[in-house]
């Protein structure tokens, strides 16, 4: 029945999620699952559905209501030779574990000269859209990706949230995988059922183009594909998948080409992910550049509760003023 | 308590337990995003902010309308903070309490402080700190329980043990007997009680108070029941039995304490319809302020992230003003 609706329909992301983890634990009896209501309640997003009834509670940890030992305890997993998978239930409470994260996770392999890696999965959602309460909408990836000895990966559908998680969980080192609340259940595809990676560190042309490059991840873009089926320019949409490490090539190439670049992002303005990317662009294309490159972000204020947060969230005419911004020029 | 305080809690708690209801069905509608129901917590929170003095503080989390109404907090504005709109946090002067607190123990440190600067003040009043029990498994709970004993901190902290965090059971927090026992370890006050028995909880207020103020924090745990699901976005069959619910349903106030009093001789159904009525009115009132209430103006973000707004944020409102000229 399963397998029937993805090919008529396709599946949605919680769903591709599920599989991976479904596939992975099956492949490698090390892989372990813990956090909150991870177990009986299969996640509140479901992305854990059922894997306790297949792998029992052994494998598939409701843990204690601690986010800083739930990742801290990963840490001693990996090096007792487990792939643990810790899920923080939302967005804003990975800063409980951001001390465990920055000083430990992320440089165990530097402290014991490469002896111990720390090759843990830290998935939580990210980002806003769907009205929550407060501390349910943040993207704090630049913050993350400020953090070195950090993967941070960030799907952008059902398909490459599969690809991408799989290769997330191969993955020698610590990652982090960000997954877009708002696309959680939004959008339908096609994916197949066997196990498959796309690479870390890689970006997606999503669309080629020749008078823009727009840049954008997670949650975005779906926006930008809705954008450009509503204009006559011809955008080259670029999927970073994963903002750290950054797949600078790809964006230095299509910069050339284009000669314009928009960058486009939920988060606060200041210090985002754009300011880096900016900086890329910048110091490795700006002789080839016609155009200042534009920034289409969130703004520097807390995340508003539902009532604003769509005027929080870049939207299509924000964009598209962004976008004739770099065509002044 | 007398009796007169024993009608007044119980007339806060069925007001608590009928807008909670309200807010249930708002929320189906709609109207409301998503929030947590206290449905089963009335008599700890009313109960306990009853035992106050009017200069005391409350450090509340996020199950936490009871107490809100208990300290007189406008149910419209509660309506407008669950609607996603925040000016609702927009606490009326003469009500001290903080704002709601939604990662789980972090209000259990600003709480402490609270009471602590009160204290080097040289000010007589306590704060009270209401928490789940899941909190006690975050390291916050434990530091700033630590802390309270160290500076000898007049807080009371209020466990509001329903059994849960939303799937996982009290056994999956701790290998601990009780909560209350884990005062021992901070070397401050533990009691543990009926979060369903109004009475026995505004006496252990009125006690920890006491106890507070001459420099002994209190870590009170009040057993109860969550009736409801954790939130309006759960679905707790995923979890718990309907016998086990059903249950506790036996244990809840609404029925335990309305019998006692009909039993005692000082109230009668139809007193329990003119209350009922009555406060049906008062939330209707509530839903049609609420309701008036003009549209947030989208500038509105640019407010309140700094005392004075940044040359970064006056240059993004002005550019967000194009876009929004009308709001
Ligand atoms: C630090 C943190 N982690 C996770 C969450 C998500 N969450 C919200 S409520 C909750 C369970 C809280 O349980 P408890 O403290 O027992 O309070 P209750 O909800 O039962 O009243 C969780 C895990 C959160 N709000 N904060």
């Amino acid at each position: 029945m399963a397998e029937k609706k993805n090919e008529k329909k396709g599946i949605v992301m919680v769903e591709a999620l599920n599989q991976a983890l479904m596939q992975e634990m099956t492949r490698d009896n090390n892989v372990i699952i813990l956090g909150e209501d991870v177990g009986k309640d299969g996640g509140v997003f479901r992305v854990t559905d059922k894997l306790i009834e297949k792998f029992g509670e052994e494998r598939v940890i409701d843990t204690p209501l601690a986010e800083s030992t739930i990742v801290g305890a990963s840490i001693g997993l990996a090096i007792s030779g487990y792939k643990p998978i810790a899920e923080i239930q939302f967005s804003g409470f990975i800063p409980s574990a951001f001390d465990q994260m920055i000083n430990h996770l992320s440089r165990m392999r530097w402290r014991s000269r490469g002896r111990y890696s720390c090759a843990v999965v830290i998935r939580s959602p990210n980002g806003g859209g769907v009205k929550a309460l407060e501390h349910h909408s943040e993207s704090l990836e630049a913050v993350y990706a400020h953090i070195p000895g950090l993967k941070v990966v960030i799907p952008s559908t059902p398909y490459n949230a599969k690809g991408l998680l799989i290769s997330a969980i191969r993955d020698p080192d610590p990652v982090l995988f960000l997954e877009p609340i708002k696309v959680y259940r939004a959008i339908r595809e096609i994916v197949p059922e066997e196990p498959y990676t796309i690479p870390l560190g890689k970006a997606r042309i999503i669309k080629e183009g020749t008078h823009v490059t727009i840049i954008g991840w997670g949650a975005m873009i779906k926006t930008l594909i809705d954008v450009q089926n509503s204009i006559d320019i011809d955008l080259e949409i670029i999927d970073l998948q994963t903002i750290s490490p950054l797949d600078t090539e790809t964006i230095i190439n299509s910069v050339k080409k284009t000669k314009r670049c928009v960058i486009v992002h939920e988060a606060a303005r200041s210090c985002g992910f754009g300011a880096e990317l900016a900086a890329q662009v910048y110091e490795n294309a700006i002789l080839h550049l016609k155009a200042p490159v534009v920034r289409v972000t969130g703004f520097d204020t807390t995340m508003p509760l539902g009532k604003l947060e769509k005027y929080y969230i870049p939207d299509a005419n924000r964009i598209i003023e962004g976008i004739k911004e770099v065509l002044k020029f | 308590m007398d009796k007169q305080e024993i009608l007044h809690a119980y007339e806060l708690m069925v007001l608590s337990r009928l807008f909670d209801s309200k807010m249930l069905a708002l929320q189906r509608q709609g109207r409301l995003g998503t929030f947590a129901s206290s449905q089963g917590h009335e008599a700890i929170q009313v109960g306990s902010v009853m035992a106050l003095k009017k200069d005391d503080w409350v450090a509340p989390y996020f199950r936490q309308w009871p107490a809100f109404i208990a300290l007189g907090y406008p149910m419209e504005m509660l309506l407008q903070y669950n609607s996603g709109d925040e000016r609702g946090m927009l606490i009326p002067k003469g009500i001290n309490v903080l704002p709601v607190n939604i990662p789980v123990s972090s209000q259990i440190p600003h709480a402490v402080g609270l009471a602590w600067g009160f204290k080097k003040k040289g000010q007589k009043k306590v704060v009270v700190c209401f928490l789940g029990d899941g909190a006690t498994s975050k390291g916050d709970f434990h530091e700033a329980l630590n802390f309270a004993g160290v500076f000898k901190v007049p807080v009371i902290l209020i466990c509001e043990n329903n059994q849960y965090a939303i799937s996982v059971p009290l056994k999956r927090q701790t290998a601990s007997k009780t909560i209350a026992q884990k005062a021992d370890a901070y070397g401050i006050e533990g009691m543990r009680i009926d979060g369903n028995n109004v009475e026995e909880i505004y006496e252990a207020v009125i006690k920890a108070r006491e106890i507070a103020l001459q420099g002994k924090p209190v870590l009170i745990e009040a057993v109860t029941y969550r009736l409801s699901d954790h939130t309006t976005a759960d679905d707790a069959s995923r979890y718990r039995s309907k016998s086990e619910v059903e249950e506790a349903r036996k244990k809840d106030w609404r029925i335990i304490l309305k019998n006692k009093i009909i039993n005692e001789g000082f109230w009668n159904e139809s007193k329990e319809k003119q209350l009922i009525k009555k406060l049906e009115l008062l939330i209707e009132k509530a839903v049609k302020k609420f309701e008036s209430i003009k549209p947030v103006d989208p500038m509105d973000i640019f407010n309140y992230t700094f005392n004075e707004m940044t040359y970064q944020l006056k240059r993004q409102s002005e550019t967000f003003k194009r876009f929004y000229p009308n709001g």
